[in-house]
């Protein structure tokens, strides 16, 4: 580099003013078989992300992002679930020895020594040895610290309640609902309500019944002997308000 | 044309020397899959730098339907799921986005941890990597409450009361995060829009261009 007297700049920039050649390096002096960057392994690097590419839209238009219904915070019934990547923590905080009075273990002193590990690691493992199986404490460490992440992310997946989760929030449609009709009433006065809400669009222990298309006399019938969940015989009034409250729910939910 | 463009851009910023750093470096034997087709372990890192990209560029076009309040975040996102032209696209490649980054963000800290390439004298990048790590989960985080349905607004839920049960600065944080010490709501959701749409991508900017400088400057480490 030239410096000191005699550099010549462009203008009264700080720019200098000899112009240097723009001629790519000679790759072929370097040790193994070394390649450009630009732009023979760049053009490579784009194939990789072509064929990725057409693995990420192919999952984008196999599977629609979810949306559930917009957010009541009155549904105290809800069970939250967070995204896959945060359910190993999640799952964490479940254990007896990690939650409750033990809860800063689970959320904190657990995590917090993992992450500052992982961020610390160079200063941890310091020698010179690179080879994984040169340094067994650190690839102990890490395979024992994936290995956790991979059983806790099981176990959280393997005892959810996928069938609620998926029912609870789904979308319903914005059903005119007759708070005025003697089935309305009915549905109010046995308690109906109190699980399958006063729009009859379900909550958290119970599903939604617009939509489902029932006879009178199949919701006569579940009103009385139940079905999945509900239990038999929570319809207590008389053969009449039966009548009125079948015919008043089956109408909504046909629609 | 291109030439004389470029000499008299050249000549008045000397951009040669930025182009050489960027653009003309050699790509050693052992990182190439075409030589070494295990080599392609060498290849998460640009996969996540690509999926990175992606996730701004979806980003961008979704906040031009999205409003971040709770009358109408959930619909602006209905409507832009069913009623706009290749709506369910941008808003899928997001969202799966979200979890890819994640994947290959795993995959590449893997496969720099067993290569031991964070040893000397790397230990800064990879303290970098790691806090790319951590700014990436704050991402899927605080996205998750944007689209304010059920499962945003619960799972946020489950989140602040842990954030809030941090010794001493538990409820200082909870108010930080949601705005109000004991409600989740309107104040959350602008809370949570401005952390992932500005605070959270300008960590990652500088982040990602402190990763790169250090990489160029110290070269990719050698074979085993």
């Amino acid at each position: 580099m030239h410096r000191g007297k005699g550099m010549k700049f462009v203008g009264d920039s700080r720019v200098p003013a000899n112009r240097k050649p723009n001629i790519p390096k000679d790759y072929s002096e370097f040790p193994g078989k070394t390649e450009a960057f630009w732009p023979n392994f760049l053009l490579k690097e784009w194939l990789v992300g072509a064929v990725f590419l057409i693995g990420y839209l192919s999952l984008t238009v196999a599977h629609e992002p979810p949306l559930e219904k917009i957010a009541d915070p009155t549904d105290a019934g809800y069970i939250p679930l967070p995204d896959w990547y945060f359910l190993f923590l999640y799952q964490l905080l479940k254990y007896d020895f990690a939650s409750g009075p033990y809860n800063v273990v689970g959320a904190f002193v657990i995590p917090g020594i993992a992450f500052g590990a992982l961020l610390l690691a160079p200063f941890i493992d310091r020698g010179p040895e690179r080879r994984p199986g040169k340094r067994p404490l650190a690839t102990g460490f890490m395979l024992l610290g994936v290995a956790a992440t991979i059983f806790l992310t099981w176990e959280s997946v393997a005892y959810h309640d996928w069938d609620t989760q998926r029912s609870q929030g789904e979308i319903v449609a914005d059903v005119e609902v007759d708070t005025e009709a003697p089935g309305y009433l009915v549905y109010q006065e046995q308690g109906c309500i109190g699980c399958h809400g006063d729009s009859l669009e379900g909550g958290g222990a119970a599903p939604g019944i617009i939509g489902t298309e029932h006879t009178p006399e199949e919701i006569a019938d579940i009103a009385v002997n139940g079905i999945g969940n509900m239990p038999a015989d929570l319809f207590q009034g008389s053969e009449e308000e039966l009548q009125e409250l079948a015919e008043f729910v089956s109408e909504v939910s046909n629609q | 044309m291109l030439n004389k463009i470029y000499d008299w851009v050249d000549e008045r910023l000397d951009i040669t020397p930025m182009w050489r750093d960027i653009a003309d470096h050699e790509v050693p034997e052992h990182v190439n899959p075409a030589h070494h087709f295990s080599a392609f372990v060498y290849c998460f890192g640009g996969l996540t730098f690509f999926v990175t990209v992606i996730q701004i560029l979806s980003g961008m076009f979704l906040t031009m339907y999205y409003v971040p309040d709770i009358e109408n975040a959930w619909r602006s996102v209905y409507y832009l799921q069913n009623e706009v032209a290749f709506g369910v696209i941008v808003r899928g490649m997001h969202h799966w986005g979200a979890s890819l980054v994640i994947v290959m963000l795993f995959l590449h800290t893997l496969r720099v941890f067993f290569t031991g390439a964070y040893k000397k004298p790397r230990e800064l990048n990879w303290v970098v990597g790691v806090l790319i790590f951590f700014v990436m989960l704050g991402l899927g985080f605080t996205g998750y409450l944007l689209p304010w349905d059920m499962k945003a607004l619960f799972a946020t839920k489950v989140g602040i009361e842990i954030a809030a049960s941090t010794p001493l600065i538990g409820e200082q944080i909870r108010t930080l995060l949601a705005g109000d010490a004991n409600i989740l709501g309107a104040q959350t959701l602008t809370r949570f829009f401005a952390i992932h749409v500005f605070f959270l991508p300008g960590a990652l900017l500088g982040l990602m261009a402190a990763h790169f400088i250090m990489i160029r400057k110290q070269g990719i480490s050698g074979p085993l």
